[in-house]
């Protein structure tokens, strides 16, 4: 009797606990009240997520979670971060220690639909590629058949590569390291004739060697990487806002509102911008932020083509093009639905 | 006739050594060239230096950068120590709050200052010292290093750099060794319920990798909690360290139990001395002085598994230079990061290992053959 009601007392507790944490309506009431947003980033990884010399996160998806703050508080501090590591970054979010994942984390169909996860779009789009040195004439990477091959060990890396290779029946070898700072190092003394990883990561490498411009990227991209922030299933809340942060921050560029020009651009004549910034339509309201949301993110943040230039861009030791992280209209893939 | 036979009074005084037995030369034939083979490994050993040091010597001293903001400034080609000297305050504190690293170095002063003093021999009042540092320092340093008391709380998420090796070493040390002593206890215990729970204690712990337990306690652990309960990552990191650790100072500390003769449990038995007196004062004393080295050992290599926490994102001392040199600015330093984070790693380790020699020496009372 005794051990049946304990046991009965420690189901409805347990049940209860699961209700209460289910029912807990939206992640954005209690952001709102706890007064700060919990984003996950990565522990490291260039222009898009580092500790500055201050001690302050930085970064490409560091921006993201700025732009959210920015939507939610009108200011663009009011984060905490977690750093996570790829093993921990889906627990992390699924238990509810963080609220947002920005962490260059692959939208693929797995993660979406079976572990319980939403992407809200992508805010990078990555593709794995190869470098090669100049004089051995390579121009393009079907040509690469009998080549020594440095990769990152245990990443999706090597399984496109074999695939790569299988499928244009080509033979490889492959010479495998953990750090992406011994794959440069092997790479720059000649033990392997390829480096291949993202092309962002690609970039990055590249300028690090002893004389960059005796290496080239090839132009084929033998993976989709679309890399984007992510939120848990059923909050579509929150979800909401996390997705029109993304869209702000892709419009904005296209409409040609920018971090300096954003309080001049609110007397403009296009009605977009104008319901954009806030200053017509009850847009804020609706997505349950203040008014001027996107306002807040342009003026503090900037826009996606800012954001992109102040952390990986051209004049960034990782030096990327725009490529295909460009807008729509100049040939990209960045498409916003309209603001209306 | 005169007396000519000549008897010495005094002894003649001492000649000196031969020339080939003294002197630089002398210990260089008997240490360096003593046969073919030792001549052979002199030579190639003086060839690997001549070879490796001076482009050492000049990428880390010569040729070096001292000053700079980011890796462009450094220009000369050696070793850019600008990182090192820019970041140093987060490689000491972490994210630590500027204002409030007072705290962390004040909790640090005082632990040194306690108890350094309680580890050399003819320090008076030691006893207060041990009450000082084993009772009373863990609540002070909490509330330091935490907050609370009217001092403003800083979340564990913002403790990273050598302070968190520190505190994680010191915590699993301090935790670890009365732990395991107990479980080696446990286990050649003759109640046979408390010997099977710390033989299945031990061996799960032992049985399994620090990195796997490492990841149960950041991973799984927080999937079973109800939704909504966070409980403190670092606090189960250290759970579960130091009951890793625990495990294997219990076996350490059983080797020294083991070597005990059974006519001392015999004689003491004879005494009429009680379990605990027994092993209070005729089967501890010994034994422990007998594992010294093993329990310098395991706290040497504790101190180096810490690094281990970088698998779960914490920013101990070697992940916060890791992810220094990840920043756009000091792209490609990662080599000066990793020769600093090992000149700090082997300063702790060297001293362990020295102190455990001194200690040794004090508490020898001749048991050597």
């Amino acid at each position: 009797m005794k051990i049946k009601t304990i046991i009965a007392a420690v189901a409805t507790t347990t049940a209860m606990l699961t209700i209460a944490g289910a029912a807990n309506a939206g992640i954005l009431d209690d952001v709102k009240k706890k007064g700060f947003l919990q984003c996950g980033v990565n522990t490291g990884l260039t222009g898009f997520s580092a500790p500055n010399d201050k001690g302050k996160w930085e970064g490409f998806d560091v921006d993201f979670c700025r732009a959210m703050s920015a939507a939610i508080f009108g200011s663009p501090d009011k984060v905490k971060y977690t750093p996570l590591t790829s093993k921990e970054r889906f627990t992390a979010l699924q238990s509810g220690e963080i609220d947002v994942l920005a962490r260059n984390t692959t939208w693929t169909f797995t993660r979406d639909v079976n572990l319980g996860l939403e992407f809200i779009g992508s805010n990078y789009t990555d593709g794995q590629g190869f470098m090669v040195r100049k004089n051995l004439g390579v121009k393009s990477a079907k040509e690469l058949d009998g080549a020594s091959v440095c990769i990152q060990t245990g990443t999706t890396t090597e399984l496109n590569l074999a695939d790569f290779f299988r499928s244009n029946s080509m033979k490889f070898k492959s010479v495998v390291f953990e750090k992406a700072d011994e794959i440069r190092a092997a790479y720059d003394a000649g033990r392997c004739d390829v480096y291949t990883t993202d092309r962002s990561g690609l970039a990055a490498q590249r300028s690090l060697l002893k004389k960059p411009d005796d290496h080239v990227v090839l132009p084929e991209v033998v993976s989709k990487e679309p890399l984007g922030p992510v939120v848990r299933h059923g909050q579509s809340e929150w979800g909401d806002v996390a997705r029109w942060t993304l869209f702000a921050l892709i419009v904005s560029e296209e409409l040609g509102v920018t971090s300096a020009n954003a309080d001049q651009m609110k007397s403009s004549k296009n009605p977009e911008v104008l319901r954009l910034l806030g200053v017509e339509g009850k847009m804020g309201e609706q997505l349950g932020v203040r008014q001027g949301w996107a306002y807040q993110i342009v003026k503090t943040v900037g826009n996606y083509g800012e954001v992109y230039e102040r952390h990986v861009g051209v004049n960034t030791p990782l030096k990327l093009e725009r490529g295909i992280n460009q807008q729509w209209s100049k040939g990209g893939l960045l498409y916003a639905p309209p603001f209306r | 006739m005169a007396d000519i036979s000549f008897v010495r009074t005094e002894s003649h005084p001492d000649l000196p050594p031969p020339k080939s037995e003294t002197g630089i030369l002398a210990w260089l034939r008997q240490n360096l060239f003593s046969g073919w083979l030792n001549t052979l490994l002199t030579l190639s050993a003086i060839y690997l230096l001549y070879k490796i040091l001076p482009p050492f010597l000049d990428w880390a001293i010569f040729s070096a950068d001292l000053s700079g903001k980011t890796y462009e400034d450094c220009t000369s080609g050696g070793a850019c120590w600008a990182m090192i000297r820019v970041r140093f305050d987060q490689f000491m504190y972490g994210f630590y709050p500027e204002a409030e690293r007072w705290r962390v170095n004040l909790g640090f002063l005082l632990l040194f200052g306690t108890g350094i003093p309680l580890l050399i021999e003819g320090v008076p009042g030691k006893k207060y010292l041990a009450i000082f540092v084993f009772l009373l320092f863990p609540p002070i340093a909490f509330v330091l290093f935490y907050g609370g008391l009217g001092l403003p709380v800083v979340d564990t998420a913002q403790w990273g750099g050598l302070m968190l090796t520190m505190v994680l070493a010191t915590v699993t040390i301090i935790v670890s060794l009365p732990l395991g002593i107990v479980f080696a206890l446990g286990r050649r215990s003759n109640m046979p319920i408390v010997r099977m729970v710390c033989i299945c204690f031990i061996e799960l712990w032992r049985g399994v990798p620090l990195i796997t337990v490492l990841f149960m306690g950041s991973v799984m652990l927080p999937l079973f909690l109800p939704p909504g309960t966070n409980f403190d990552k670092i606090l189960r990191t250290l759970i579960v360290m130091a009951f890793f650790a625990a495990a294997y100072m219990a076996e350490v500390v059983r080797g020294g139990l083991q070597a005990i003769p059974k006519g001392q449990f015999e004689a003491a038995q004879a005494m009429g001395l009680s379990y605990w007196k027994l092993m209070g004062l005729i089967v501890l004393p010994q034994a422990l002085k007998i594992v010294i080295p093993g329990i310098v050992n395991t706290f040497i290599g504790l101190f180096k598994d810490t690094t281990l926490v970088l698998v779960i994102g914490l920013f101990d001392f070697l992940s916060i230079i890791q992810a220094a040199t990840t920043h756009k600015n000091w792209l490609g330093t990662s080599t000066e990061g990793y020769v600093f984070a090992a000149c700090i790693y082997f300063i702790f380790c060297f001293g362990m290992s020295r102190y455990r020699i001194t200690l040794e020496r004090r508490l020898d009372t001749g048991h050597r053959n």
